[in-house]
């Protein structure tokens, strides 16, 4: 288990270019262990009605980013919004392929999870959520790359910076 | 920590067969993200999931019934993708054809009963007071908590059909005495007398509540006793679609809310709102996206109409001119209402005069409305809260005496606004 504070824990801090970020504790809602892009919705997103399943774009004209990608990559959004159909439409997205990587969420959000756990039990892939608390979610930078290990309960998050 | 009985365990472990345990890895499952400490039994179940969303909705029910799935509580199922009764309405591609038949096989397979309707308390499925149940459908949901006093979590896809299967649900949320407290007040004492008879409050005022609330408890002050079922299930669907609203109170009309004290726990309101033909307006407007008053169609019976909705169609339809014929107007309803309504000859009244009648499904969910349709007035603020997104339609919200004389004159007429009455 990971100790609670995770600010003074010597993160050492690479090369030249901006301070790299403490790994952020987290509760798993959903085991896995990925690396991605990092993506943050600036509103919360239904996935359905608001994500083309075929490519994993936002499409919902009333949302800010509309046409973003989210295929692959870790997506942060506060909290899920909408129709209980979205499990449905998340656990398509990941048996095709279009679903975010992962999703780091400040809400507890059932139905987010409802789609993760069906697809792991149908396809065994797992696409781990992350809860963070209000002060790590706000804290969170806009871009760079996030590695997600979720166990069975706690779940670290370590954002670094894109290549580019 | 979720704590499990004996028996829970049993079938968590396999001992109940293949498909138990499925589903009671996905309820225990929620259970830990809802902070359950254990699952409470319940009696009758309402799914959803029957509704084609892809092929991964599709291998959940297959696997089920592959693993020998069978509800174990009386389960209605939500509408599907397709007409079953009416073959060829829905047009839509192969694949929604195919699978979305699959799909609704699936479900009827694991033994629930083909009620294919959002409304199953117009069907004769109606949850007592204080009785546990897991539903899924958010119009439902909000009917059976708010009109009912039954007890559900805002359950969906995936969720309902394995609590019909383990007959378990989490121990949280709205199954807690706690958790149903009204939280914010919605008071309507200063409405005028001619905005609290008008049939289009209780949607509007629907639409309203749920953008202001999210997930709150509202509770409602003023609602006329006269207010009929009809209305209260506009409101809590209207509610439901704008925010995340699974109960209200109407203080007088609704189970528990005898009094506003009761209604609120003997707790305080966080907040209270004095609602004004204003502010009404300004929802109402929010629901109508079309401009002019050209008109291709009118769809009335979302959430599914009650025989009354049904009666009264007939009789609108039975007094006056015939409908003009470049309007379609389409009525979704359930096989369980149609039946009454074509025993009481409401059926063939509305079909005589070219009403298209729709069950199993609705317009918004499904490819049904003819293509070139652009505008389409709607007396419910769920359709023409979805509508816009789903099929790509603007619409206007109306009473349904409007929506009859507008598709008798082939033009949008508009009522009045209520800041000027």
């Amino acid at each position: 288990m990971h100790g609670a504070g995770s600010t003074f824990d010597g993160t050492a801090h690479h090369g030249a270019g901006a301070p790299q970020g403490s790994p952020m504790d987290g509760t798993a809602l959903h085991p896995g262990e990925v690396t991605g892009e990092l993506v943050a919705l600036d509103a919360p997103l239904s996935f359905w009605g608001g994500t083309d399943r075929h490519t994993g774009r936002i499409i919902d004209e009333h949302h800010p980013q509309r046409g973003v990608d989210l295929a692959g990559r870790v997506v942060a959004m506060r909290a899920g919004r909408g129709s209980s159909s979205s499990a449905s439409v998340l656990a398509e997205a990941i048996r095709a392929g279009t679903a975010p990587a992962a999703l780091l969420i400040a809400e507890p959000d059932a139905i987010i999870v409802l789609g993760a756990l069906v697809a792991a039990e149908l396809y065994g892939r797992r696409l781990p959520v992350v809860l963070l608390d209000e002060l790590s979610y706000a804290a969170l930078p806009r871009h760079g790359v996030a590695e997600i290990e979720a166990g069975d309960e706690r779940a670290v998050v370590r954002i670094r910076e894109a290549h580019r | 920590m979720v704590t499990l009985t004996d028996e829970e365990r049993a079938m968590l472990g396999g001992e109940h067969g293949d498909a138990p345990a499925l589903a009671m890895r996905i309820v225990t499952g929620l259970a830990r993200v809802l902070g359950a400490q254990r699952l409470i039994p319940v009696a009758a179940a309402h799914v959803d999931g029957c509704l084609y969303h892809g092929p991964a909705g599709l291998d959940f029910a297959e696997r089920l019934v592959e693993l020998g799935g069978k509800v174990t509580v009386p389960t209605t199922l939500n509408v599907g993708s397709l007409d079953l009764m009416h073959p060829g309405l829905v047009r839509g591609d192969d694949e929604l054809r195919a699978n979305g038949r699959r799909l609704m096989d699936a479900y009827t397979a694991l033994g629930a009963t083909p009620t294919w309707t959002c409304a199953p308390y117009q069907a004769g499925h109606r949850p007592a007071a204080g009785e546990h149940i897991a539903w899924a459908e958010s119009n439902a949901i909000v009917f059976a908590n708010s009109v009912l006093g039954a007890r559900t979590g805002r359950y969906g896809d995936f969720l309902d059909i394995c609590a019909a299967i383990t007959a378990r649900a989490p121990y949280a949320g709205l199954h807690r005495d706690e958790d149903r407290r009204g939280e914010i007040v919605f008071d309507l004492t200063a409405l005028p007398p001619v905005v609290l008879g008008d049939e289009l409050l209780c949607p509007v005022l629907g639409h309203l509540i749920g953008k202001r609330v999210g997930t709150r408890v509202p509770v409602i002050t003023g609602l006329p006793g006269s207010t009929d079922e009809d209305g209260l299930k506009a409101l809590g669907a209207a509610a439901a679609s704008a925010g995340g609203v699974a109960l209200f109170h109407a203080v007088g009309l609704t189970p528990e809310a005898p009094t506003l004290e009761a209604a609120l726990g003997g707790g305080r309101p966080g907040e209270t709102v004095r609602v004004t033909p204003d502010m009404l307006d300004t929802a109402h407007d929010e629901l109508s996206t079309a401009p002019g008053d050209r008109l291709d169609a009118v769809s009335l019976g979302t959430p599914h109409a009650s025989l009354s909705e049904c009666a009264r169609l007939a009789q609108l339809l039975a007094a006056g001119p015939p409908l003009h014929g470049d309007v379609a107007v389409y009525l979704s309803t359930s096989r369980a209402v149609l039946a009454e309504a074509e025993r009481l000859g409401y059926a063939a009244t509305c079909r005589d005069a070219g009403v298209r009648i729709v069950t199993d499904t609705c317009t918004y969910v499904t490819p049904v409305l003819a293509p070139g349709t652009r505008v389409v007035m709607t007396n419910s603020a769920k359709w023409a809260y979805y509508a816009p997104a789903n099929i790509g339609v603007d619409t206007i919200l109306a009473g349904l005496d409007d929506c009859v004389a507008s598709a008798r004159e082939g033009r949008a007429v508009r009522a009045r606004r209520w800041v000027d009455v």
